[in-house]
C-alpha cells in the first residue's frame, strides 16, 4: 500500500529539459511543483569533471550515463507477425536517465523545424495530391504552426545561448544562414562556432555544387554568454567529447547549465531523485489525473497527490506510462482505432565516408564539438521537388563530424584487414585524413499504420507489468529517401578531394543494434482530432485534461532535423497555455 | 554529526563560546532586571536589528546549517585550540536567553561577558563587536526576542585543559582586547566612516583576514593582511595592489560581497557561506561603504619577489600540465572567463606569499558559491588523483610565476601536506 505524501499544485515525471522548462514556468506561477526523477541527482563538476570525463570506454562503450536495461527495457520487432524480444543492450538509440535527461548527454545540434513540417498532410496533398502518399503512411499536421512555436523556439535558443547564423530574419534572406528556414523574430544569441578544416572544407564543395551551406546551430557555445535567468555558460573548448558525455567546462546547454541552477533556489521548486513513477493515478472517472504513484530505491511505494500532472520523461516512457495507467486508448493497428502507441517514429540516417590523402589532407578530427558543423538544407522537408522522385520527406546533411575519439573514430578503407598489424597501418595511415561525418544524412521517418507502440503480452519487467513492445522498420518511402540523399551528400564529400567516398546507406530492416539517433518521437501525438491524437495542440491530454504530455511522444512524425529544439518549444508553448487558459479555467482548452 | 563551521573566527580564537553556555542546568544566579525591556511592536527597531542580525553574521554560528531551528546553538566550532559550539541565543528562558535581561546582552556583545560575569572565549567576536552603538546592539536584542524559542541545552565550552579555564581571558583581555564603542573619524566621508564601522565592527572582518599571534589575538600591526586558517588562506583585502583589492575597483568589490563573483574571482569556502548568509543580503549603500572603506587602506605594499625563471624545470613541467589540465576553463591567458571561471593572470590570491588556499582548490577541488546575483556557482573538479604533488607544485608555481606575477615557488611537500588535511577531514 502506497504511503500517501502531502498534495502539491503540480507532479512532473521526469526532470529532463521539458521538465525543468514546465517546473520553473510553473513556479514562476507561484505553484508548488515536484519533480520526480528516476534517475540520480547529476551536475556538471561532479559529475562530469573535466578530469576523467573524456573516457570513451566508460561513457560510449559502457554506457556509464544511460539506463540500465536490467531495470527497464522494451521488447522489439520489426513486423506485426514476428514475436518481439526484449532489447538486453541499447544500440539503436539511448534511454537516458537521471536529472537532465538527454539534455546532458545530447550533442546540442538546436534546430528549428520548417513551417511545412508542422502542416505536413497538408502541405505535401495540396502540393502533390493525396495518392502521391504511400497508402499506409499515417502523417498528420500538428495542430500547430511555426508562427505559433516562433516564439517559444527563441525563449529556448535564448536560453541556451544558441551558436548559429541566422538564415531568415523577419523574412529577410540572409547571407551564410539556412535560406531555407522560417523567419526567426532575432538572431541567435552567440555566433556560430569556428569550423576547423574539414567543415569549411564541405561548404567550400557545397558552394561549388550550387548549394548554400551554413553552420549547424549549436548548443556548444561560441562564446561566453549569460541567459535570461542568470544563469552562465562558457565557450566550447572542441574536446571532442559531447554525444553520450555530460559537459564539465560549462559549454553545453543542458538543465544543468541554463535552468537548475536558477530553479533549485525556488522555495516552491522541490524533486526527488532515484524515484520511479510507475503510475498515473486517475479517479473513478478516469478523467481526472489525482497525482502520480513512485517507487523509491529501497521498493518503497509512495503516492504523490497533485491537482496537476505534468508527463515529462522520454518520448517512449511516456506512452509506456500512458499505456500502463489506462490514460487514453491503446491504439489498434488492425482496426485503425485508438491513440497511445500510435504514429511511433524514428530517424532515417546515413553517412558517406571520405578517405582523402593523407599527404594533402590533415583534418585534425579530435577538434570537435557535438554541433559542429557545416550543413546543407536543399533535401530537407519539402525544399525540393519530390513529384519525379516517388518518395517524400528528407533532412539536412553535413559534415557534422562530432569527435575523433580512438576506440569508435577509426574507420580505414575498404580491403583493410579488420585486425592486425595492416588494420593499425591502416588507422594510422588513414585517422588524420578521413572525414567521419556520422549522422551525415538525417533523414525524416514519415509515420505509417504498422509502426507503433502497445505492451507486449509475454515479457514482464521489473514490477511484473507487460513490457512496451515496439514495433519498426524502414517502409521503402525512407528507403528510397535515403538512397537519394545519401548519393547527393557522396557527391559533396567527393568534391571535398576524396580519393574514395564509402557510401553507407541506411537499409531495411530496421536494426535495434545499430545506432542512429536517439530521436524516437510518437505514440502520444498532438493534433486536432482525439480520435487519431492523445493530446490537443496545448499538449493536454485529451481524456484527462489536468495531465499534460511533454516531448517528442507528440510529433505525429519526424521531421529530417533534431528534435530538442522543437521539444522545448512546445514545452514552452505548452506551459504559456497552462499559466495563460488553463490555471483560469482548468478544463479542456480545446472541445473537439 | 553536525557540519562543523568552518569559521572565520576559528583562527582568531581561543577558543570560545558564547553566551551563557556553562550555566545551562547549573541554575541561574539572577542578576538585576529579568528578561527584555524592549517594544515588541517596535517594528522598525526590530527590522533593523534583522539587518544587523545578518551584517554580523550571527546565524554561521549560532543556527545549525540547514536546520529549520534558527539561532538555536549547537554548530561546532573548530577552533586552532579545540572545539566550541555556538550557544542557543533563541528567547528560551532556559536554555536560550530570554531570562537576559537587555543590559546583560548588550554587555555580553560589547565586553564579552556572560549571564553572570564570566568571561567569554573570544569565538564569540566581541573584540569586534565591541565597537557597536548600544542602539544597534539593543536592535539585534530586539530582533532576537522575534525568534522562535528553542529549547536547545548547548555546552558551548569542549576545549581540552588549560583553554577551558575560562579565567585565563583575562590576562588575554588584557593583551588583544580594547574596549569602546567606533569613534567616527572627522576627517573622513560618511560612506568610510560607515565602512569602518562595518568592517573594524559588526562585519568583523579581521577576525580571518587579519593575521594572529600565537595566542590567536589581531596582530594590530598587519590589520587585514591576510591570514592563513583552516586549510584556507583568507587574503589580503587591504588596497595594497600587489596583494590586496589594489586591482579591484569599488563595484568589483561590490559584486564580489554580493553576488559571490566578479570579473576575474569566485568565491569559495570559508567566504562562500559569509556571502551566502551575510553579505549577498547587505544593501548597496553599506557595500559600496565597506569597499570605500578597504580601498583607503594601504596595507604594506612590499616589493614583489623574484619570479622564478622561465628556465626553472618546474616552470616546463607546471607549463606542459597548465596546458593539458586547466587552459580549457582559465584559458591559455590566464584570463578565465569573466564571471564563470575565475582568472588566474593578475589574481592577487594566486600570488599571495602563502598558497593555501591555491593549493586546496587544486587537490580537493572547489564549488562557488551561488546567489541570487549569479546563481550559477560553477565548479572546479578535483586533481587529487591526476597529478602527483611534482606536478600540483610545478603547475602552482607556473600559475605563480606567469603572465607578469611572481611568487615563490610552491614546494611539492606543501601538497603532500594539503593532501594528509583533505584526508583528515573527509575520515579516510
Amino acid at each position: 500500500m502506497a504511503q500517501k505524501l502531502p498534495k502539491k499544485d503540480v507532479a512532473i515525471i521526469g526532470l529532463g529539459w521539458t521538465g525543468s522548462i514546465l517546473a520553473h514556468e510553473l513556479t514562476d506561477e507561484g505553484l508548488d511543483v515536484i519533480a520526480i526523477e528516476r534517475g540520480p541527482w547529476r551536475d556538471a563538476p561532479t559529475d562530469f569533471p573535466t578530469t576523467y570525463v573524456q573516457d570513451e570506454l566508460r561513457y560510449r562503450i559502457r554506457h556509464e550515463l544511460f539506463l540500465r536495461p536490467e531495470q527497464m527495457t522494451f521488447t522489439f520487432r520489426n513486423r506485426m507477425d514476428q514475436q518481439a524480444l526484449p532489447i538486453r543492450t541499447w544500440g539503436a538509440f539511448m534511454p537516458m536517465t537521471g536529472v537532465g535527461g538527454g539534455g546532458v548527454h545530447w550533442n546540442a545540434e538546436t534546430f528549428r523545424f520548417l513551417p511545412s513540417d508542422f502542416v505536413l498532410k497538408t502541405h505535401l496533398t495540396q502540393r502533390y495530391g493525396a495518392k502521391f502518399l504511400p497508402e499506409d503512411m499515417t502523417i498528420q499536421d500538428y495542430g500547430v504552426t511555426y508562427d505559433d512555436l516562433e516564439p517559444h523556439y527563441d525563449r529556448f535558443e535564448y536560453l541556451c545561448g544558441t551558436s548559429g547564423t541566422a538564415g531568415n530574419l523577419k523574412g529577410q534572406i540572409v547571407e551564410g544562414g539556412n535560406p531555407f528556414e522560417g523567419p526567426r523574430s532575432r538572431p541567435y544569441p552567440t555566433p556560430a562556432q569556428e569550423q576547423p578544416f574539414s567543415y569549411t572544407l564541405f561548404a567550400k564543395a557545397a558552394r561549388e555544387l550550387g548549394y548554400k551551406p551554413f553552420p549547424q546551430p549549436s548548443g556548444n557555445l561560441s562564446q561566453a554568454y549569460e541567459n535570461p535567468l542568470g544563469v552562465r555558460l562558457g565557450p566550447c573548448t572542441y574536446c571532442g567529447f559531447c554525444e553520450w558525455f555530460g559537459c564539465g567546462n560549462y559549454s553545453k546547454a543542458s538543465p544543468q547549465t541554463t535552468i537548475l541552477p536558477a530553479l533549485v533556489r525556488k522555495s516552491n521548486f522541490a524533486y526527488r531523485t532515484e524515484c520511479e513513477v510507475t503510475r498515473i493515478n486517475l479517479d473513478g472517472s478516469g478523467k481526472r489525473a489525482t497525482g502520480v504513484t513512485f517507487v523509491d530505491t529501497s521498493g518503497e511505494e509512495w503516492e504523490q497527490p497533485a491537482d496537476l500532472v505534468i508527463l515529462a520523461a522520454f518520448s517512449v516512457f511516456n506512452v509506456q506510462l500512458l499505456l500502463l495507467s489506462g490514460v487514453g486508448k491503446p491504439y489498434d493497428p488492425v482496426a485503425n482505432q485508438g491513440v497511445i502507441g500510435r504514429n511511433f517514429t524514428h530517424q532515417t540516417i546515413s553517412q558517406a565516408i571520405g578517405f582523402f590523402d593523407k599527404d594533402k589532407f590533415n583534418f585534425n578530427p579530435f577538434i570537435a564539438s557535438g554541433s559542429i558543423g557545416m550543413c546543407i538544407d536543399e533535401f530537407n522537408g519539402d525544399n525540393f521537388d519530390h513529384g519525379p522522385l516517388g518518395f517524400v520527406g528528407g533532412g539536412y546533411m553535413g559534415q557534422v563530424q562530432t569527435n575523433g575519439r580512438p576506440i569508435q573514430t577509426n574507420r580505414v578503407p575498404p580491403g583493410t584487414p579488420a585486425w592486425g598489424a595492416k588494420w593499425k597501418s591502416g588507422v594510422r595511415d588513414n585517422y588524420l585524413s578521413t572525414v567521419i561525418p556520422g549522422t551525415g544524412v538525417h533523414g525524416s521517418f514519415y509515420s505509417y499504420r504498422d509502426v507503433y507502440l502497445d505492451l507486449d503480452q509475454l515479457y514482464k519487467d521489473r514490477f511484473g507489468r507487460p513490457l512496451m513492445r515496439m514495433t519498426i522498420d524502414f517502409h521503402d518511402n525512407e528507403i528510397k529517401q535515403n538512397a537519394y540523399l545519401t548519393d547527393k551528400f557522396a557527391e559533396i564529400i567527393k568534391a571535398m578531394g576524396a580519393k574514395e567516398v564509402v557510401k553507407e546507406p541506411r537499409k531495411a530492416p530496421y536494426d535495434v543494434t545499430q545506432y542512429q539517433t536517439t530521436h524516437l518521437c510518437g505514440g502520444a501525438i498532438m493534433g486536432t482530432d482525439p480520435s487519431t491524437s492523445a493530446i490537443n495542440r496545448y499538449l493536454q491530454s485529451w481524456d484527462v485534461p489536468n495531465l499534460f504530455i511533454m516531448g517528442a511522444s507528440a510529433f505525429p512524425q519526424n521531421a529530417g532535423y533534431n528534435p530538442t529544439g522543437t521539444v522545448a518549444a512546445l514545452a514552452y508553448w505548452s506551459a504559456e497555455a497552462i499559466k495563460t487558459q488553463y490555471l483560469k479555467n482548468p478544463g479542456p482548452l480545446v472541445h473537439a | 554529526m553536525r557540519e562543523p563551521r568552518a569559521g572565520r573566527i576559528a583562527g582568531a580564537a581561543i577558543a570560545s563560546l558564547i553566551l551563557a553556555s556553562s550555566l545551562v542546568g547549573a541554575g541561574r544566579a539572577q542578576m538585576g532586571k529579568v528578561g527584555t525591556s524592549l517594544d515588541p511592536q517596535n517594528f522598525g527597531q526590530i527590522e533593523r536589528g534583522r539587518y544587523l542580525a545578518i551584517t554580523g553574521d550571527c546565524a554561521s554560528c549560532h543556527t545549525v546549517p540547514e536546520s529549520n531551528q534558527p539561532f538555536a546553538g549547537g554548530r561546532p566550532i573548530e577552533t586552532p585550540f579545540g572545539v566550541v559550539v555556538g550557544a542557543n541565543i533563541t528567547p528560551d528562558p532556559e536554555t536560550g536567553i530570554g531570562d537576559w535581561s537587555d543590559e546583560l546582552f548588550v554587555r555580553a556583545l560589547r565586553e564579552g561577558k556572560g549571564h553572570d560575569g564570566q568571561l567569554l572565549y573570544p569565538a564569540m567576536p566581541y573584540p569586534y563587536y565591541t565597537k557597536l552603538t548600544e542602539s544597534d546592539a539593543l536592535a539585534i536584542r530586539a530582533y532576537l526576542n522575534t525568534v522562535k524559542p528553542v529549547r536547545n541545552a548547548v555546552v558551548s565550552n569542549k576545549l581540552p585543559f588549560p583553554f577551558d579555564v575560562r579565567e585565563g581571558m583575562a590576562a588575554w583581555n588584557a593583551l588583544y582586547f580594547k574596549s569602546g564603542e567606533f569613534k567616527p573619524d572627522s576627517a573622513k566621508s560618511a560612506e568610510w566612516n560607515r565602512g569602518a564601522y562595518l568592517v573594524e565592527g559588526l562585519g568583523h572582518c579581521g577576525a580571518c583576514h587579519t593575521p594572529k599571534t600565537t595566542l590567536g589575538g589581531d596582530d594590530r600591526g598587519q590589520a587585514l593582511q591576510g591570514y592563513a586558517l583552516q586549510g584556507w588562506f583568507a587574503p589580503n583585502i587591504t588596497n595594497d595592489s600587489e596583494r590586496g583589492l589594489g586591482g579591484w575597483s569599488i563595484a568589483d568589490i561590490v559584486g564580489y560581497l554580493k553576488n559571490g563573483h566578479n570579473m576575474t574571482t569566485a568565491s569559495t569556502g570559508i567566504m562562500a557561506e559569509e556571502i551566502t548568509l551575510s553579505s549577498s543580503h547587505m544593501t548597496d549603500a553599506d557595500l559600496t561603504a565597506i569597499a570605500t572603506y578597504l580601498k583607503d587602506l594601504p596595507g604594506q605594499t612590499a616589493r614583489p619577489p623574484q619570479a622564478v625563471s622561465a628556465s626553472d624545470p618546474r616552470m616546463a613541467a607546471g607549463g606542459a600540465v597548465y596546458v593539458d589540465e586547466c587552459s580549457a576553463c582559465h584559458g591559455m591567458d590566464g584570463k578565465g572567463v569573466p564571471f564563470l571561471f575565475p582568472s588566474l593572470a593578475g589574481s592577487p590570491n594566486v600570488r599571495s606569499a602563502d598558497p593555501a588556499s591555491l593549493i586546496r582548490v587544486l587537490i580537493e577541488g572547489a564549488r562557488s558559491v551561488a546567489t541570487a546575483g549569479e546563481p550559477t556557482g560553477p565548479g572546479m573538479p578535483s586533481f587529487a588523483w591526476k597529478l602527483s604533488d611534482d606536478q600540483a607544485a610545478a603547475v602552482l608555481t607556473y600559475i605563480r610565476n606567469s603572465w607578469g606575477a611572481s611568487a615563490p615557488a610552491v614546494d611539492p611537500g606543501q601538497v603532500a601536506q594539503a593532501r594528509a588535511r583533505a584526508a583528515m577531514a573527509s575520515g579516510r
